[in-house]
């Protein structure tokens, strides 16, 4: 076997140290019932066999490698610099445990610090944590972050946040104490400030909002962050940390907490996952951020030195007792974010959020004058926009995927009531003529 | 501080008008687009990134690198944290443009291959624990458990028991067992383990009553012994209506050789990172599929996957759902590389990797117990647990040896854990060790061992040769400096002096 080294001459040798006649001397303790139980799992096949077999699997999906992909909704196709796969494919970070070994982790605990302060830059918040699962599951535990810290029940959140974030957030809720509440969003596809106000009650812990929200709009949030604190509430925003090199970012707003989804920085499609969630806080809330925290701090001889800290909050510490279960974050995924954002540098990483605006921005333009579509002219928007179309959009689809086309991501699955709309999003990966092209295939549809 | 070149930060390194990405120039209208946002949208604060060209962020990460141990290049004796050799064939299936570019949110008629990837590695899956069904979302091993307990508390809501809201965790469980309860609103009950280490019946049986909801086991145990009486444990706790968990880190001991589903577990978490190795990356990202009994499946997250004819489906899961745990699917790319590994294996190969894994705890236990005492003598499935109590009046802690193997290139082992075990030091080698490198692990333990008596200061003192000495901890957790902007804030600059 090409992983195990034991020979059989080890193992005789090795059994003859341990003092018994076979292995199975080993196994005693395990009652006869429960041993040797029937698998159906296939026998093994050559590493060529295996390179065939999932290439051929591959080659059954079809990809944005293939396609031309509006794809959009949580989960965006973007350029990524070669460099960042050199980096995440060195042995020494993509084949090391987590830096619980500070002196021998070095170089995993500076990589995730410096991601904790290209996060803090980009939110405008204080503190980053070392990274979380995913905007989904980072959302949610904000939102458990809010009802902890104002000892109060109830979580309102806007119906223009990410359908599959609220359903995690709902099942984080679920047989708890807590409960959220949904506010509306109207024709402008922005959230209903009236029903956000008249839901705001004193047992309101915290509010969500997602910015640019799930129909790529800009949220107008002026005022929000007053009326939430006024109402001694957290304000949660959520959304495309791109977005905030150049529109502005939760710290401007007045947010309490800003997390979401780090996919846009240098992570593959890859089905959805693994992703890395960020989340960050004012530094009030320091103490009750889940999850792993690198720090700054000397060695014994006074040398610069990186560790996790603030580790009272934890679960390996705390046990039940700890701010939250979770152990790993999303390390490698927060080193591919942290090497994409580096090499974008300061002044990339506005170009790219300013291409996704133009790509964007010129195809709303172009479908705007298209019959049999509709878009909303004056919404700002970052990089998605909703199309609205006269015919049914399975078939829509159906003709695009025969052009090799993702004509994008259909509404009515999340709101039965935006029946034949869809989602369409424009990176910087699509080219003038490849807008040119989709809307030129729309159109003869 | 004294900061040498390779551990300045990247911001620190960052000169105004470098440039590391080149990106297209054209836009297809410069005057709209940005420019046309409204003034209130756009961002006013100075935006403080690093400027670097690509040579430049490319050697600062390389040198990151070299500053990391890692398994492909140094052994992991780590209790509990299974690692092993994680295979190139994973890596080089996983990025693949045809796995790689797929879409969650694209037509699952056009995602077919990864879906059949994620069912037959679903279908593995339940030959190898003998659970009924596995939901693949769950994007940890906390985050399995976590899912496990609102699995827990839906499967009691909807025979109407609101009363269970204990749960039983025995005291030499992981932290995350009691926190992942303790999390979902469970009351903690610890059960004190028995002289040989494992759960005693006749403790449990004290503890068992209508408001326990479940008792979470690791089997083996975090001392590496099988618990044997865990039909029994199982009868018990069935018997009095509530539901057993398998916190799956330690299940690289029982591949092929027996399954938690055949025990009478009802929910089962598996680390891939772990058992099934995918890397770890330095702390994730990892994979913590959840399977389950017959009774416990109307209550799995959905999406689940079927196979209708030769079509790949996921549909939404029943009513009796808690409902989704994770934005799509789960960290997929973990799981094709889980899928990879199970295909080269195969059956037998699987079971190789358990025999091998305990045959190499037992011999190291066996060679290890001459130097330190050993905490339960007798045979043990994939991990040994030594304790280095003796040692007080030298001042040495157990995670003190662990400090000084850095020096001699090999991973301290845990020391967390068990915590029924003063000083304890838990050792894993794993399969994928030779003979070889076991038997300097011994003669390194031996060295320790001579220099606790003859020299404790070179223990206390360790690591001597890695980057940095041990770092003040304390310092850092007094007053934290968590990023660059702390820095500028506290004045931390490269030419000024220590914080605090």
């Amino acid at each position: 076997m090409h992983f195990h080294p034991l020979t059989e001459d080890d193992k005789q040798k090795m059994l003859e140290d341990i003092g018994v006649s076979s292995f199975e001397d080993l196994l005693k303790g395990i009652p006869s019932s429960l041993r040797n139980p029937r698998i159906g799992v296939r026998e093994a096949v050559s590493e060529l066999e295996i390179q065939t077999l999932v290439r051929g699997l591959a080659n059954v999906n079809h990809s944005a490698h293939d396609y031309l992909s509006f794809l959009g909704a949580g989960s965006y196709e973007h350029f990524v610099p070669s460099a960042v796969s050199e980096v995440t494919r060195r042995n020494e970070f993509y084949t090391a445990y987590t830096p619980y070994q500070a002196e021998a982790s070095q170089g995993t605990l500076q990589a995730i610090y410096e991601f904790q302060s290209l996060i803090t830059e980009l939110t405008g918040l204080d503190v980053s944590n070392a990274s979380h699962y995913d905007g989904s599951t980072s959302l949610a535990e904000a939102v458990l972050l809010s009802v902890r810290h104002t000892d109060r029940l109830k979580v309102l959140v806007s119906r223009a946040v990410h359908p599959h974030y609220r359903q995690v957030i709902q099942t984080y809720l679920r047989g708890t104490p807590y409960s959220m509440v949904e506010f509306g969003f109207g024709e402008d596809h922005a959230f209903d400030r009236a029903q956000f106000e008249s839901l705001l009650t004193p047992d309101v812990a915290g509010v969500v909002f997602q910015t640019p929200n799930f129909f790529g709009v800009l949220e107008d949030l002026e005022g929000v962050s007053d009326k939430v604190h006024e109402n001694g509430s957290l304000l949660i925003l959520t959304g495309n940390p791109l977005a905030m090199a150049v529109l502005r970012s939760p710290g401007e707003w007045g947010a309490d907490l800003a997390v979401g989804e780090g996919q846009p920085f240098g992570l593959a499609l890859q089905f959805g996952g693994p992703y890395v969630g960020y989340f960050s806080a004012v530094r009030s809330l320091m103490r009750r951020v889940p999850g792993r925290l690198a720090g700054l701090t000397v060695d014994a001889e006074g040398k610069r030195a990186f560790c996790l800290t603030l580790q009272a909050r934890e679960q390996h510490i705390r046990r039940e007792r700890a701010a939250s279960n979770i152990c790993t974050n999303q390390a490698l995924c927060a080193l591919a974010a942290c090497a994409h954002m580096t090499l974008l540098g300061k002044e990339g990483i506005r170009e790219v959020a300013a291409l996704n605006m133009d790509r964007a921005d010129y195809l709303r333009g172009k479908i705007a004058g298209l019959g049999g579509f509709k878009v909303l002219r004056d919404q700002p928007i970052f990089n998605e926009f909703v199309i609205r179309t006269e015919k049914p959009f399975d078939l829509l689809e159906k003709k695009l995927l025969e052009k090799k086309i993702f004509p994008g991501v259909p509404l009515e699955p999340f709101y039965p009531e935006l029946k034949n709309q869809f989602l369409v999003c424009a990176t910087e990966t699509k080219t003038r003529e490849h807008l040119d092209t989709f809307v030129r295939e729309l159109a003869s549809c | 501080m004294l900061i040498s070149p390779c551990s300045q930060l990247s911001f620190e390194k960052s000169r105004p008008g470098r440039r590391g990405a080149s990106l297209p120039k054209d836009y297809c209208d410069k005057s709209k687009g940005l420019e046309t946002v409204p003034d209130k949208f756009r961002r006013k604060r100075a935006l403080v990134f690093p400027e670097m060209t690509e040579p430049e962020v490319v050697r600062h990460f390389v040198q990151l690198s070299k500053k990391n141990f890692s398994i492909d290049s140094h052994f992991y004796p780590l209790g509990s944290c299974t690692m092993k050799y994680n295979p190139k064939i994973n890596e080089w299936a996983a990025g693949l443009e045809g796995f790689a570019k797929v879409h969650p949110l694209q037509p699952q008629s056009t995602a077919q291959g990864i879906l059949q990837v994620c069912y037959e590695l679903e279908q593995d899956l339940r030959e190898i624990t003998g659970m009924k069904r596995f939901t693949l979302q769950p994007a940890a091993g906390a985050h399995g458990e976590l899912t496990g307990m609102m699995l827990v508390r839906a499967y009691h809501e909807a025979l109407g028991q609101t009363k269970r809201r204990k749960v039983l965790v025995p005291d030499s469980s992981h932290g995350t067992n009691p926190a992942s309860a303790a999390l979902y609103g469970y009351h903690v009950v610890e059960l004190k383990s028995n002289a040989r280490g494992r759960v005693e019946l006749k403790t449990l049986l004290e503890h068992l009553d209508d408001e326990v909801a479940c008792l979470m086991l690791t089997n083996p145990n975090t001392l590496g012994l099988f618990e044997e009486d865990i039909v029994k444990v199982a009868e018990a706790v069935h018997q009095k209506g509530g539901l057993l968990y398998y916190d799956g880190a330690n299940f690289n001991a029982l591949l092929g050789i027996a399954r938690p589903g055949d025990m009478g577990f009802d929910i089962v978490h598996l680390n891939l990172h772990k058992t099934f190795s995918t890397p770890h990356g330095g702390g994730g990202p990892g994979s913590g599929p959840v399977g389950v009994s017959e009774r416990v499946v109307p209550f799995l997250p959905g999406p689940l996957l079927d196979k209708q004819g030769e079509v790949y489906v996921l549909r939404d899961a029943g009513p009796k759902s808690i409902g989704r745990v994770k934005s799509f699917y789960g960290n997929t790319g973990m799981l094709l590389r889980a899928f990879v590994y199970i295909r080269s294996l195969g059956l037998a190969g699987l079971k190789k990797v358990s025999e091998d894994a305990i045959l190499n705890a037992n011999y190291l236990k066996e060679k290890l117990k001459k130097i330190f005492p050993i905490a339960v003598d007798e045979p043990c499935m994939h991990e040994c647990v030594l304790s280095i109590r003796n040692y007080k009046a030298q001042g040495i802690h157990s995670g003190d040896i662990g400090k000084r193997l850095l020096d001699f290139g090999i991973h301290a082992p845990t020391v967390h854990f068990p915590l029924v075990v003063e000083e304890a030091l838990m050792i894993e080698p794993t399969e994928t060790e030779s003979k070889e490198t076991l038997d300097r692990f011994v003669k390194t333990m031996e060295i320790i061992a001579e220099e606790i008596l003859q020299d404790p200061d070179k223990l206390l003192q360790a690591p001597h040769t890695l980057p940095i000495r041990r770092p003040d901890e304390v310092l850092a957790a007094r007053k934290p400096v968590l990023s660059y902007r702390d820095q500028l804030r506290e004045r931390i600059l490269l030419a000024e002096g220590v914080p605090g």
